[in-house]
């Protein structure tokens, strides 16, 4: 009885919290959409600008170079997002063993997902470095190359060395949450697996992939929205260059907002990359339903 | 307590300053700079914040668009004022200048502070590239005197590559960002090109269409470094202090850091002329690349701010400085202190100085320089003629909102 008395409100216990989620989330979102309907221009302020309806959408469409942008992020999210998930299952089954030293390397997996993006882009630079860089170095030392080449420079490599330097930075991210799902995995459900003559290859199926498979969408899920609006890594290793080669999505909002002064068109640009990540969250959630299913 | 409150804040006072970390003075040298005017002006302190200079301009927008009141004093760029100018970015400080003589100082300095018959602050950084050339390779070369056009410096860089002194003699900063314009700039000038005509994009034909034409022309002819295609001017500097250029193209800094052994293994091998013209049409070529101090109109100290930028600007600072930035300053040119140890560069800099051709003075500068800098890249890579190229950077152009 007491414990009724005097009870305040759930949503009195919620609401300082509401006020901060809607003042930092909220605000911001229905800002950018409104600004998409407008001409707003940056330095000019909100109060000089005109609604003017799907005008900016309709630029989005017919414009080559974003509809090229758009494919470069999405390969470049297809490529590093696969990329992490196979290397992050392969580490992380290889760290679920028992072996001398294990601990440390756990250790170690952590250290290139702890480092800013920045701190990473601008050490790959130096590794692609034509002149001096150690890529160079080691492959031509082996006789991989004949002379030293260009990565960052040439329209074939840049993409792709790009996302080298990515997937290095967050397989660890992968690694780390498959690895905790595994050590959760009771060991007799192994030992019986053997018993009835299952061998490794059926043992990951039927015991491991089915522990590992929900944390690991969640883990894609976070991966591919980090790569769909990926701008950092591009921005400092090659600036959207040689030839735009390397121009993602965010780098047009980016470009549109604040290098041109038109906030407005920017935000439509902005509202597209959302939209994009939703499709991208939506086929996930489906898998995971069908996988809860199953 | 209101008298208590305004004296603390006359005797302490904060001025917030955005700088550049690369080219031109170095952040020690604006440091030092910085103490010695606070040392003069007890009870002020200035915050000092370098950034590269491709993130200069966002910043300066993205402070202004946050309500301005974040920076006090601006460095920024000769392409920008007319964007600042349109916008309400800086403080009008014409009144301000009224008791200088003007012709102290070069056109092209003012060139970077003046839009529509207004100034927007003081010219800091006089500057425009300049060929440097590696005295030991032309001589083994054979090569008696450095090219004087541009053609000549291709054949040059030809003879010394045929020979194997260096594999790719020449080296520029051609990445995708505004370096690449500098240099295309540079050669188009020499060319007798233009950027506009009668308000219409002219880049895509005559002299600016020449001058891209001759870039793609020393790739195909392996004279050029192919990695100056991700190059900014800071790797053209280390390619050439590393001994593995015969030629660059570059800013006033790079002869100082170039003759700098911690910096340099060409120490004294560094030789330096204007950038080369072209037969018949020019002796010599010079872009403006000249940088400014301004005041923002946020700023609530603009007194004060004023004090630090003629402080910083003023003959006897930029003379005492004048190693990595030669100063606005025409009296300095003819100062032994001033030249001394530079005499080469302070030569050149005779002729260049009086020839700096401008970028064009549009508010939509910015995106005009992206279209054109992809479009050069995309000859560059050889994905298109140089002719397309700048076609379809004039079709771009045109579309401009």
């Amino acid at each position: 009885m007491s414990g009724r008395i005097g009870m305040p409100s759930p949503w009195l216990l919620l609401g300082p919290m509401l006020v901060v989620v809607l003042a930092a989330v909220g605000y911001p979102v229905v800002t950018t959409i409104w600004l998409a309907f407008t001409d707003t221009r940056l330095m000019a302020g909100p109060g000089s600008a005109h609604w003017i309806g799907l005008e900016n959408f309709a630029y989005v469409f017919t414009d080559a170079d974003f509809l090229a942008a758009a494919g470069r992020t999405v390969y470049f999210t297809l490529v590093s997002v696969s990329a992490e998930a196979l290397l992050g299952i392969a580490v992380a089954l290889l760290l679920n063993q028992e072996f001398h030293g294990r601990t440390f390397c756990r250790a170690l997996l952590v250290l290139p997902w702890a480092l800013p993006t920045i701190v990473n882009a601008l050490m790959w630079r130096l590794v692609y470095q034509p002149d001096f860089g150690v890529l160079n170095a080691v492959l031509s030392q082996t006789g991989l190359i004949g002379s030293y080449r260009s990565w960052l420079g040439v329209e074939s490599s840049a993409m792709n060395a790009v996302i080298l330097a990515d997937v290095w930075k967050n397989y660890p991210l992968v690694a780390l949450i498959v690895l905790a799902a595994l050590q959760s995995a009771p060991a007799e459900l192994y030992g019986a697996a053997t018993l009835d003559g299952a061998n490794a290859w059926h043992r990951f199926r039927v015991v491991t992939w089915p522990i590992i498979a929900p944390p690991l969408l969640v883990a894609l899920v976070l991966r591919s929205i980090e790569a769909l609006k990926v701008f950092d890594i591009f921005y400092v290793m090659t600036h959207g260059g040689p030839a735009s080669a390397t121009k993602t999505m965010s780098f047009f909002v980016y470009e549109e907002s604040f290098r041109f002064m038109r906030v407005g068109s920017g935000a439509s640009y902005a509202l597209i990359v959302v939209l994009i990540c939703m499709v991208f969250v939506g086929v996930y959630v489906r898998l995971l339903k069908r996988q809860e299913a199953s | 307590m209101a008298a208590l409150g305004a004296m603390s804040s006359a005797s302490a006072e904060t001025l917030n300053a955005l700088f550049m970390a690369q080219a031109a003075y170095s952040d020690s040298d604006v440091k030092a700079m910085t103490a010695a005017f606070e040392k003069d002006n007890p009870g002020v302190t200035v915050n000092l914040e370098f950034v590269p200079y491709e993130a200069l301009y966002d910043k300066i927008v993205a402070s202004k668009a946050a309500g301005g009141a974040g920076y006090d004093v601006v460095l920024y760029d000769v392409i920008w004022p007319a964007a600042f100018a349109q916008n309400n970015v800086l403080v009008d400080v014409t009144d301000r200048l009224k008791g200088l003589d003007r012709s102290q100082i070069f056109d092209g300095a003012w060139a970077t502070v003046d839009y529509d018959g207004k100034t927007y602050g003081m010219p800091w950084i006089l500057d425009t590239k300049y060929l440097f050339y590696n005295t030991e390779m032309l001589k083994k070369a054979g090569i008696a005197a450095p090219p004087k056009t541009w053609e000549e410096l291709a054949k040059d860089a030809k003879i010394i590559k045929d020979k194997g002194i260096v594999q790719y003699p020449i080296v520029w900063s051609w990445s995708q960002a505004e370096a690449v314009i500098c240099d295309y700039v540079t050669i188009a000038a020499a060319y007798g090109g233009k950027f506009f005509d009668d308000g219409k994009p002219a880049f895509d034909k005559g002299g600016s269409l020449d001058a891209l034409k001759y870039m793609v022309q020393t790739l195909k002819d392996g004279v050029s470094n192919p990695n100056s295609k991700e190059y900014l001017e800071e790797d053209v500097r280390k390619v050439f202090s590393a001994g593995d250029a015969a030629f660059a193209l570059n800013w006033t800094y790079m002869y100082g850091k170039a003759n700098d052994p911690a910096e340099s293994k060409v120490v004294g091998k560094v030789g330096v002329e204007p950038a080369p013209g072209v037969e018949g049409k020019t002796a010599a070529s010079a872009v403006n690349g000249s940088m400014a101090l301004g005041i923002t109109a946020g700023s609530s100290k603009v007194d004060l701010a004023w004090k630090y930028i003629a402080y910083l600007t003023s003959k006897p600072v930029q003379d005492k400085y004048a190693q990595l930035s030669l100063p606005i300053w025409k009296a300095s040119y003819t100062d032994p202190a001033v030249t001394k140890g530079q005499e080469p560069l302070v030569q050149s800099a005779d002729v260049a100085i009086g020839l700096m051709t401008p970028r064009p003075m549009v508010a939509s500068y910015q995106e005009l320089s992206t279209i054109l800098q992809t479009q050069i890249q995309n000859a560059l890579a050889g994905k298109a003629t140089p002719e397309d190229a700048l076609a379809a950077a004039a079709k771009d152009a045109a579309r401009i909102r």
